[in-house]
């Protein structure tokens, strides 16, 4: 696929309570995004933004930006989901031809929300809300599924941890980073057996804005543009007793799809860094394994032998990744904009080294039922 | 910077399914109204019974219906469809990540799912994101679903939370505060009666009552009847004002040359618009019509190259939430002069059999599934065209406009019409 640039990216700092509003924290990455871009609100001529009403506490929530991101004068339209789906309707409509230049914008807080609750919601109301069922115990259900399966470790899972904190430490945006070892994640308060404390994504306030622009835009306004070369989403059955909650089909089929736009034959030597959402350290496992940079069940070793480590052969999440900010919504939104960067070379101290081909990966629903993943390119 | 204008097909990539082209490289030539990426046919439509309460069916079940109906329509199967998009408002029936929730309705296993939430208009909201995915050359054939099961809701309380919690919530008086006062305003201003908003409820519930199976409230009605309903916020009266209802709606959308192989006479989309300017009710009060109806129809009506909306249309399906809109919305659309709601619902021409019937259906005071709402009139807009609206068909309709309202007085508008462009 061509045509299609990101042309601006901006981040609020991801943090457990930020006092600014909704409306605030998307009236902040709106201008960011578009002085990073060059940009004025006037060169936007649509929008597309990213709401829950769930995680708002609002019904249409997305009147509380509607101003802020500057959709009140332009066609928009908003996203019920992951800023990566927004981005996937904002493409959409560049490439239908009636648009040019597209504003797209997430903004959570966790702080004024139940996670428990809003997640519990998320299942069948009358035979499994009262289980007890949450993003945190059937994730715990999928973890055991998966390290049963292939003999996983807590370990293994642990390492993911450490490693995306660490690598938090180089992300001024990041909530949490933290020098940790496998020996304190394991210690870590046990959530819902194998989940720990360290194991899983904090609560977040925060926000993100990415421009999206047709070519003739993106080259004539912008110097660093990055390509949409891929995109692709698929989603797996609902009742988590349906599916094989091991198995990764949802997301294979969405890099799939992605990998085929992009021309990409082999993901683990084309892609140079990936930035994917873990929103539990077994999760990143799991996900290298559905995007094709190992074999099913290979995860475990391939983060024993330092593969997705700085400055090892595939960088997954030098950011932090989600473990070290969960504002939801955002949070793959985060993921396309610190792939933006890594691509530009401003990502600081968390830079690939001669980073061309990024993916970037958001998720939908409980245990990633739901994927949407993109191929980025210089 | 080059804008909305011509544009021509230049590469064809690969299909997902065969190999063969998912995207279309869109380039820019010149400002020219109506060319479009990919031109996008609607090729079928299929809805549920509505109903007050229907019982026997969950939320997923609902959808089921209405999908199977509308790939029924189309003799088309699951297997056909490359995307997805479902909408609805959580609050009402309390299910948080529908898009993953209903893929058990519609069969979505291992289908591109995609969820678009706007308020009153996400049917509307909806059907115009399944246009994009076509029109962007990225998918083929997709389904859209809205849909909506009031009776699992206390309406009114779970839209009393769309207002902004500080400022408006205490006081704000659900979905019909805001229509009423903004009736008031144009009854002071063009001297406008409760009456011309009867004439309204009587016209839309009457066509559901005769023509339309599907429709919720199926009773005729009087002006009498109308004036003698309590007022539930004046100057508006029980029979003024829609219900609340359960129901689903599926429209399928398909790239031109899938579009012309699935049925003979797909109803083509010619132009959209969309216009949500307001953040707080007040920013929409200082006028009596409804200004973001005014931009998205100019929009709209711009990119599909009609000049004289009353003139060129044949049969228009709209969201009108209370009977009152019927009156005060029309000079928005550009069907009348301003203040001259009142005599253009009165002349009869938007009855049936006259020059621009309105609401065939019944329209949203018959039947309100409110996430469907927006996208049955899409639905109902295409059948329309399609020459399948059976009992309540417009004679050789061949210019057709839907419209959505919702969110925050805000707006979307679908022209669809049997020509693949106008002159």
């Amino acid at each position: 696929m061509e045509g299609v640039a990101i042309i601006g990216v901006g981040q609020t700092r991801y943090l457990r309570v930020n006092p600014n509003s909704h409306d605030e924290m998307a009236f902040e990455v709106t201008n960011k995004a578009l002085e990073d871009a060059g940009l004025t609100i006037e060169d936007i001529d649509n929008s597309v933004t990213c709401t829950n009403d769930f995680w708002d506490g609002r019904t249409i929530s997305c009147m509380t930006v509607t101003d802020a991101t500057g959709s009140s004068r332009v066609p928009t339209t908003n996203v019920e989901g992951d800023g990566t789906y927004g981005v996937l309707m904002g493409l959409m409509r560049i490439l239908s031809g009636h648009h040019n230049t597209t504003l797209v914008v997430a903004q959570s807080k966790g702080s004024i929300s139940i996670p428990g609750l809003i997640t519990n919601a998320i299942f069948d109301p009358l035979c499994e809300r009262m289980l007890g069922l949450d993003a945190v115990s059937s994730a715990a259900l999928q973890a055991r599924s998966y390290m049963a399966k292939y003999g996983i470790t807590e370990e293994q899972c642990a390492k993911v941890s450490v490693k995306n904190h660490k690598n938090a430490k180089n992300n001024p945006y990041a909530q949490l980073p933290l020098d940790i070892t496998v020996e304190e994640v394991l210690r870590s308060r046990m959530l819902a057996d194998p989940i720990k404390l360290l194991d899983a994504s904090p609560v977040s306030d925060g926000a993100c804005a990415v421009i999206l622009a047709r070519e003739s835009v993106a080259k004539t306004k912008c110097e660093k543009p990055v390509w949409i070369r891929g995109v692709g989403h698929c989603s797996d059955t609902y009742h988590l007793g349906d599916r094989d909650l091991s198995d990764v089909g949802a997301l294979a089929s969405a890099a799939k799809r992605a990998y085929r736009m992009a021309g990409i034959k082999n993901p683990r030597e084309e892609i140079h860094l990936a930035e994917i959402y873990d929103a539990f350290s077994y999760m990143e496992l799991m996900w290298m394994e559905g995007l094709g940079f190992c074999e099913r069940g290979g995860g475990g070793s391939l983060v024993d032998s330092g593969f997705s480590e700085m400055g090892g052969p595939l960088p997954v999440n030098p950011s932090g990744g989600v473990l070290s900010a969960h504002p939801v919504l955002v949070a793959g939104l985060a993921r396309i904009a610190e792939a933006v960067l890594q691509l530009r070379g401003e990502a600081g101290d968390r830079q690939v080294e001669g980073a061309k081909v990024a993916l970037a990966h958001g998720i939908e629903g409980a245990c990633g039922q739901g994927h949407c993943v993109y191929v980025l390119q210089k | 910077m080059e804008s909305k204008g011509h544009v021509d097909k230049a590469t064809v990539c690969t299909s997902f399914k065969n190999e063969r082209a998912i995207g279309t490289l869109v380039r820019f030539r010149g400002k020219e109204h109506g060319k479009m990426g990919n031109r996008v046919g609607i090729v079928g439509a299929g809805q549920t019974h509505h109903r007050s309460k229907i019982p026997q069916c969950n939320g997923q079940e609902l959808i089921g219906i209405a999908v199977r109906r509308a790939l029924e329509s189309a003799d088309l199967t699951m297997k056909d469809i490359d995307a997805v998009v479902i909408g609805n408002m959580d609050h009402f029936e309390s299910i948080n990540y529908v898009d993953m929730w209903s893929v058990l309705g519609f069969g979505g296993y291992m289908k591109p799912v995609l969820k678009v939430t706007t308020g009153g208009t996400t049917g509307s909201a909806v059907g115009h994101a399944a246009f994009y995915h076509v029109a962007s050359g990225l998918f083929d054939v997709v389904l859209a679903i809205g849909w909506e099961q009031n009776s699992e809701s206390d309406t009114t309380a779970a839209i009393v939370t769309h207002c902004e919690p500080l400022i408006e919530r205490d006081f704000y008086g659900g979905a019909i505060g805001g229509l009423a006062a903004q009736y008031s305003m144009y009854m002071d201003k063009y001297g406008a009666t409760e009456e011309d908003a009867a004439h309204v409820s009587v016209r839309d519930r009457g066509n559901a009552a005769r023509y339309n199976p599907y429709a919720h409230l199926r009773a005729e009605i009087t002006v009498e009847d109308v004036m003698k309903s309590p007022y539930i916020s004046y100057p508006l009266r029980l029979l003024h004002m829609c219900p609340r209802s359960d129901g689903a709606c599926a429209v399928l959308f398909a790239r031109e040359e899938k579009a012309t192989k699935i049925t003979p006479k797909p109803a083509w989309i010619l132009g959209l618009g969309s216009s949500h300017r307001s953040t707080y009710l007040g920013d929409e009060m200082g006028l009596a019509g409804l200004h973001s109806l005014e931009i998205a129809s100019k929009q709209a009506y711009e990119m599909a190259g009609i000049r004289e909306p009353f003139k060129q249309i044949d049969v228009a399906e709209m969201y009108l939430p209370a009977a009152s809109a019927g009156v005060s919305w029309m000079e928005a659309m550009g069907f009348c002069e301003e203040g001259g709601g009142p005599a253009f619902i009165r002349s009869g021409v938007t009855n049936m059999g006259g020059d621009l019937p309105i609401n065939p259906s019944g329209g949203v005071i018959a039947t309100n599934c409110i996430g469907a709402t927006g996208l049955i009139r899409i639905g109902e807009a295409a059948l329309q065209i399609m020459g399948k609206a059976e009992e309540r068909q417009v004679p050789d309709a061949k210019i057709a406009v839907a419209t959505g309202f919702g969110g925050c007085f805000w707006s979307d508008v679908m022209i669809i019409s049997s020509l693949r462009q106008l002159d």
